[in-house]
């Protein structure tokens, strides 16, 4: 029973070459047309397939439409009167034959061509080979992707035809590589022809590749066998290169995610030496703040749905900014000198705003949609990227930049410097340092909002996102060496990159263990962090 | 001998031990001997609840021995408590034995599960009880010794010490998430059939467990008591309140700070122990930081640098917790938070320093009117 099951869809694949080879990739003949389609109005498995294959050869201008019609059940045939009908995507009712509008239909007479696995497996050919024809660049490519990895030599005939046919130059690549990949199996090809064939195949180097050139080199010899392995070991160091290359990608990506969750606490911690426990739900909050600023736009003017996250920044800051200050002036102020104290009391306030998300917003996570420069992924040199991902590196470094620049730049800057070095000093030249307090952590919980606003992109909008990333940053900033944003930067990345490097070697968990192990030890070695802070500050 | 352990016990210390005995003695006469449907009967939830609080005050009385007396806030002391807690849960599974589900004479239930054909070597001995014992004590009191070695040589203080030992916390919660720990992965250690060969689900062994936890908070008062009230102890508030000068007096700061660290993680480590048994199950999420940083703020609530206060605190805020998650578990998050701000701000000295307060209050205002005269 399995075993007629299996066959199934290769003896459809043997009919359908047999059907190319027949016809030839001849022009299509109007008369036949017209049986192909009386095929699909019989209401059998047996004729719907012979239509498929029938039309896979005829090569009609509106076949391709007609068998994704099918493979999404979008195709009908009028019973009594054997016409065949398709559904555009948008609904519209057309004729199969002559690709113009049905008028006078009756829509109860109406049934839809059934597909089983033998027809769907005919279609799936059917579409692949027709797809090397096909008018989209993007379907012709990955019609040849399809070719390549099948390396059928039945397709050769067709990937030369479409060769000869094609202009995009990314296509022509495709088709060239899925020709070599016929070739270099094909041992009725002449040696010369297979050694091109490996030496295409050895330039596309990606994992199927690899795949092809270790089969070719179990079952030939001699020359083709040498210049197959050869090809794998070429192959092998690229791979391993270009997957240290993403490692250190993906570790940037991480280490910037870990440095804008770290760099507001870094400002509260360095500037005033208070650890900041509801500095996480300060990253929530800017998370929550982007989920309304969405749903606000869903429902009054969704057209500026790709703004959305330009909009929720400059609120986010405002909010987490303002909650931030508030609670400065209500409870870490008559903390100062008790650090421990603040400790305490930060914690109880982050377990009030936890709490509070989660009676306003509910216990789920909640759905904040990217936009749309902010979706899908692209391929860098064989890197894979994500566009979220690559936006958020880019951002972090833009907020890092102005950061420094504010702080170097400004005359705020320039008193939260002088109060971060000594703070009696400068209370005594004059400077306000409650009200340099209270803005620093007014911007530091700014930062963390606007990190939120990122994260948002990455991580579940929950009440609890920002206890997974508290820990994180407090390691980032002790290990960076407080009151120096430098530090905080290199110490997120260095994390990143090595957590990133870690993870295929020991598994995320363990990886994850020997960092924090690592902090730890680190911590008895430099008290201070990598770069300590010196002069006086540091008795303080 | 009994005359220097009653010096060491002012009034107050008295009570404590006095409400304790209270405890022992009429907790097993109303579950066991006074029936059900009496007024006077106590259920069996209210037992294991009792048991448990009792449990947390020990772990509170530790951590009120090194933050109150030493300086060090550690917000990794679930760590040690859940150490004791496995030690002891491995105990209990071995001695499951063929009853399990998969009915393995040797492999608990969840090693069978992931295939493991051999014992761990990490649960060698835990069939013998006083091995367990004995690693309740040494596994929290040995971690505690290294972290402590490096932390207080390298002169970490303050808040860096509380963030690494969070992180120190963090990390053994993640690794006790990994299956390949061998120590029940996320679901932990659970299902346990008897201890010492008496069922752990009878009445007669939840009062007697009890018992026991009242009695070694007891012996913890007495111990913490002694230690904080000796020579010794004097250095070690000498070195909570200006650890510079104590130190170019002369004395080995890190030697003090490392003996006070390591015996409050035994501390723990029993309280865990304890506690185990009690509750029927310890999982990972026992490493949770937000854990060790509520038992921060049992001591707080009760007064820390106070002993009874943070085992009073212990009880009061989990009370609260039974109450408010039961009636109104909405609020209860809110009632901790506020509880974390109003004592830092409020009540730095915790309840007790309050009660403490009236008092001078009333002292003084009894004596004014005799000035008067």
């Amino acid at each position: 029973m399995s075993l007629t099951f299996r066959s199934l869809p290769i003896l459809a694949a043997f009919f359908f070459i047999f059907a190319i080879l027949g016809h030839g990739l001849s022009p299509a003949r109007a008369d036949a047309s017209d049986d192909i389609f009386a095929n699909f109005a019989t209401d059998k498995f047996s004729d719907t397939e012979k239509a498929v294959v029938g039309l896979a050869a005829s090569a009609t201008p509106n076949s391709l439409t007609i068998l994704e019609a099918l493979a999404d059940g979008r195709l009908y045939f009028d019973a009594s009167t054997k016409i065949v009908y398709f559904k555009s995507t948008d609904g519209a009712l057309y004729v199969a034959t002559s690709n113009a509008k049905a008028a006078d239909v009756n829509a109860a007479a109406l049934k839809k061509v059934r597909l089983n696995n033998t027809v769907r497996s005919a279609l799936q050919s059917a579409q692949g080979s027709m797809g090397l024809l096909a008018a989209d660049p993007a379907r012709r490519r990955s019609a040849a992707e399809a070719v390549f990895k099948a390396h059928d030599i039945a397709a050769l005939p067709a990937v030369d035809l479409a060769l000869t046919r094609e202009t995009d130059s990314r296509v022509k690549l495709a088709f060239t590589q899925a020709r070599a990949a016929i070739l270099a199996y094909d041992t009725t090809a002449t040696d010369l022809q297979r050694l091109t064939a490996i030496d295409v195949l050895r330039e596309r180097a990606d994992q199927d590749t690899l795949g092809h050139l270790s089969a070719i080199a179990a079952s030939s010899d001699g020359r083709i066998k040498t210049a197959a392995q050869a090809g794998m070991t070429a192959i092998q160091s690229r791979l391993s290169l270009l997957s240290g290359v993403q490692n250190i990608w993906y570790g940037l990506s991480l280490g910037s995610v870990l440095l804008l969750a770290a760099i507001g606490l870094a400002i509260t911690f360095g500037v005033m030496g208070v650890i900041n426990m509801a500095h996480g739900e300060m990253v929530m909050l800017g998370a929550y703040t982007t989920f309304v600023v969405q749903d606000w736009i869903r429902v009054h003017n969704p057209a500026l749905f790709d703004y959305s996250l330009l909009i929720a920044l400059p609120l986010a800051f405002l909010v987490t900014a303002i909650v931030g200050m508030m609670i400065e002036r209500i409870v870490i102020r008559y903390l100062y000198g008790r650090p421990l104290e603040t400790l305490l009391a930060t914690f109880g306030v982050s377990l009030v705003l936890q709490q509070a998300v989660r009676s306003i917003f509910g216990a789920n996570n909640r759905e904040v949609g990217a936009p749309s420069f902010m979706a899908g992924s692209f391929d860098l040199g064989g890197l894979a990227i994500t566009s979220g991902r690559m936006w958020i590196v880019f951002f972090t470094i833009l907020v890092f930049g102005l950061l420094q620049l504010m702080l170097k730049t400004t005359s705020f800057g320039l008193r939260m410097r002088a109060v971060t070095q000594n703070r009696r000093m400068a209370s005594a030249m004059g400077i306000d340092t409650n009200r340099i307090y209270a803005m620093a952590f007014g911007l530091g919980s700014g930062i963390a909002g606007i990190a939120g606003v990122a994260l948002s992109q990455i991580d579940n909008v929950s009440p609890n996102l920002g206890q997974s990333y508290i820990i994180d940053s407090f390691m980032v900033v002790v290990f960076g060496g407080v009151g120096n944003l430098w530090g905080t930067l290199v110490a997120a990345f260095t994390l990143g990159i090595a957590n990133k490097f870690l993870e295929p070697m020991v598994g995320a968990v363990l990886g994850k263990i020997l960092l924090l192990v690592f902090i730890i030890v680190f911590i008895q070695k430099r008290p201070r962090g990598l770069f300590a802070q010196k002069g006086r500050a540091v008795e303080v | 001998m009994m005359q220097s352990l009653l010096n060491l016990l002012d009034l107050r210390g008295r009570i404590f031990l006095g409400c304790l005995a209270a405890v022992i003695i009429i907790v097993p006469i109303c579950t066991l001997l006074i029936p059900a449907g009496s007024m006077l009967h106590m259920p069996t939830y209210v037992v294991a609840l009792l048991g448990k609080y009792l449990c947390y005050a020990l772990l509170a009385l530790a951590l009120d021995l090194v933050w109150g007396y030493c300086g060090i806030l550690s917000l990794g002391h679930g760590a040690f408590f859940a150490l004791g807690g496995y030690a002891m849960g491995m105990y209990l599974m071995r001695q499951i034995g063929t009853r399990g589900v998969y009915a393995d004479p040797i492999l608990p239930d969840f090693m069978v599960f992931l295939n493991y054909k051999v014992l761990p070597m990490t649960w060698w001995g835990f069939q013998s009880f006083p091995y367990a014992l004995l690693m309740v004590i040494l596994v929290p009191g040995l971690l505690a010794f290294v972290f402590g070695w490096f932390a207080f040589r390298s002169r970490v203080t303050g808040v860096y010490l509380s963030i690494i030992t969070q992180a120190l916390t963090y990390a053994l919660l993640l690794a006790f998430f990994r299956n390949d720990m061998g120590f029940g992965g996320n679901n932990g250690l659970t299902d346990f059939k008897d201890i010492l060969g008496f069922n752990v689900q009878a009445d007669g062994t939840r009062v007697v467990l009890l018992m026991l936890s009242a009695l070694a908070l007891a012996a913890g008062y007495m111990v913490a008591r002694a230690v904080t009230m000796s020579k010794f102890g004097k250095v070690v508030i000498a070195i909570r309140d200006a650890e510079s000068r104590a130190r170019f007096l002369g004395y080995r700061v890190e030697t003090y700070k490392l003996v006070v660290f390591v015996l409050s993680a035994i501390m723990a480590g029993i309280a865990g122990a304890l506690y185990v048994p009690q509750v029927g199950i310890i999982n990972p999420s026992d490493f949770s930081p937000a854990n060790s940083i509520e038992a921060v703020i049992w001591v707080a609530v009760g007064g820390r640098g106070t002993l009874i206060g943070a085992a009073l605190g212990a009880l009061i805020v989990n009370f609260g917790k039974t109450y408010f998650t039961g009636a109104l578990p909405e609020l209860w998050l809110f009632a901790l938070g506020m509880l974390f701000v109003l004592v830092t701000l409020f009540l730095p000295k915790g309840v007790l320093g309050v009660i403490d307060d009236v008092m001078e209050r009333r002292r003084i205002s009894k004596r004014k009117p005799m000035a008067a005269e």
